[in-house]
């Protein structure tokens, strides 16, 4: 295959579209109504609780950091201030996003802009990149939330548990969303309608910005970027770290969910900051389930996916030598193994839409 | 010239939640409300072509299974993003144990 161009206006895409690859019909593994009912149920009580703690040790977390400010007992509690800040609000952005996490809809969308904020991504904007990545989910061409592209940019992966190349490419993307509204790119996923709202946000942003800074040099202090920005730099690597777990090593350009996404068994605590996206071919695949009822879908669609890394350290064994390795054989990709009884991979699509895509190299 | 076809028996569809139903080459979603009532709209979202049938109902309201967005389906309109584009609606009457739509 040649060199992948991941440019959303480039030819990789209008290839997929042209082969029907682009928003096809995905795989999904057979549940009955009745139990997908269930399962889909909305509830506001678990993502108030969970908010309620999110917030109240936010609060919590930066009051010690003020107060301890200017000593090394400070530290401490801005590392978990900023994991709130940098890492939480990436779930909170995403499974708010779906409009899953609470049953009321204007609790999904308070806690959307406050986290879209915090992860500094214009809410008008991601909501419709988040849409095309379910539609498209690492298509080449199509999805614009590919993490990890081939072959992969080691340092800015690395960079990117700082927040590092996001937020230098955040700034002078909300100053031209400020001043024109979205760029090219986003206007070919974000619908004209919606185009006016880009531009109201980012003015938002900007102003909230510019009145965190000019705290900051009236005080002659960081201290207020410690506690609005800063955090998405310092706080960043926990949803970097789950984050880059979610399709990394795995297959593009599929449509088959088991093929491109990773069930990963985590800690109550990562969990917690994760919101339960550690179960991704479960939310991939029927994406109207809540975050709290993704364990109880594994339970019921397990017998049809790959084995989930039972830890993130098993996880990134698994993942970081597969990202070496397509360093030099861009086309690699794991494939794992699926249960006895599970229906096959959906494959002889994917072939007959990629002109016989090369099978995958074995496992170092 | 709109016709009424037989869509399905009203217990085939329980209370708040909706079935498909295909004829003459297209497809449609038959709903019933928590009230009671029936009714029927296009079976495809209008923002990906993604079929309601395996979405929930929530009240009046439909969501998508892929992207979330949400109708009003006794009315079509569309009610939370992503979709923009309202859904059709069509006639819905209730004979007996049967429900029916008019299609064109």
């Amino acid at each position: 295959m040649a060199r992948r161009d991941y440019s959303l206006l480039g030819p990789d895409g209008a290839r997929a579209v042209e082969t029907g690859l682009a928003a096809a019909e995905w795989y999904h593994t057979d549940v009955p109504r009745k139990v997908m009912k269930e399962l889909m149920q909305r509830s506001d009580q678990p993502a108030i609780r969970d908010t309620i703690l999110l917030y109240g040790c936010m609060i919590g977390f930066a009051s010690a950091g003020i107060a301890l400010w200017g000593s090394w007992w400070c530290v401490p509690f801005w590392l978990a201030y900023g994991v709130l800040y940098g890492s939480a609000s990436d779930s909170r952005w995403h499974e708010c996003g779906h409009g899953t996490a609470f049953k009321t809809a204007w609790m999904n969308n308070a806690v959307y802009e406050i986290a879209s904020f915090m992860i500094m991504r214009n809410s008008a904007t991601w909501r419709w990149s988040h849409a095309r990545h379910h539609t498209d989910t690492y298509i080449v061409g199509r999805d614009p939330e590919i993490a990890i592209m081939r072959p992969p940019a080691f340092v800015k992966l690395i960079g990117s548990f700082f927040g590092i190349p996001e937020v230098i490419d955040f700034f002078p993307r909300m100053i031209r969303n400020a001043l024109s509204g979205p760029t090219a790119e986003e206007r070919s996923f974000v619908p004209q309608s919606e185009w006016g709202k880009v531009q109201r946000v980012a003015l938002v942003y900007l102003a909230i910005y510019a009145a965190t800074v000019g705290l900051a040099l009236w005080m002659q202090s960081i201290l207020p970027l410690m506690v609005i920005g800063l955090p998405r730099l310092y706080g960043a690597w926990h949803h970097v770290m789950t984050g880059l777990l979610q399709h990394g090593g795995l297959a593009d350009n599929v449509i088959d969910h088991r093929l491109n996404s990773r069930t990963v068994l985590m800690n109550p605590i990562s969990r917690f900051i994760y919101w339960n996206m550690n179960y991704h071919v479960e939310h991939h695949m029927f994406p109207m389930v809540p975050y709290h009822a993704l364990p109880r879908l594994h339970e019921t669609i397990k017998h049809d996916l790959p084995s989930p890394n039972r830890s993130i350290p098993e996880a990134f064994a698994e993942m970081w030598p597969a990202l070496r390795r397509q360093l030099a054989h861009e086309d690699f990709f794991l494939r794992r193994d699926l249960p006895p009884g599970a229906k096959p991979y959906r494959e002889d699509f994917h072939r007959a839409a990629l002109g016989e895509m090369p099978d995958a190299l074995p496992a170092e | 010239m709109p016709q009424w076809i037989r869509a399905c028996a009203t217990d085939d569809v329980d209370e708040e939640d909706l079935i498909r139903f295909d004829h003459g080459g297209a497809t449609y979603a038959i709903y019933h409300s928590p009230e009671g009532d029936f009714f029927a709209t296009a079976g495809l979202c209008t923002h990906e072509n993604v079929h309601l049938c395996d979405g929930l109902v929530m009240g009046h309201l439909i969501e998508c299974p892929k992207h979330n967005g949400q109708f009003d389906y006794r009315t079509g309109e569309a009610r939370r993003a992503p979709v923009c584009v309202n859904l059709r609606t069509f006639p819905v009457k209730v004979e007996g144990a049967d429900v029916f739509i008019e299609v064109p």
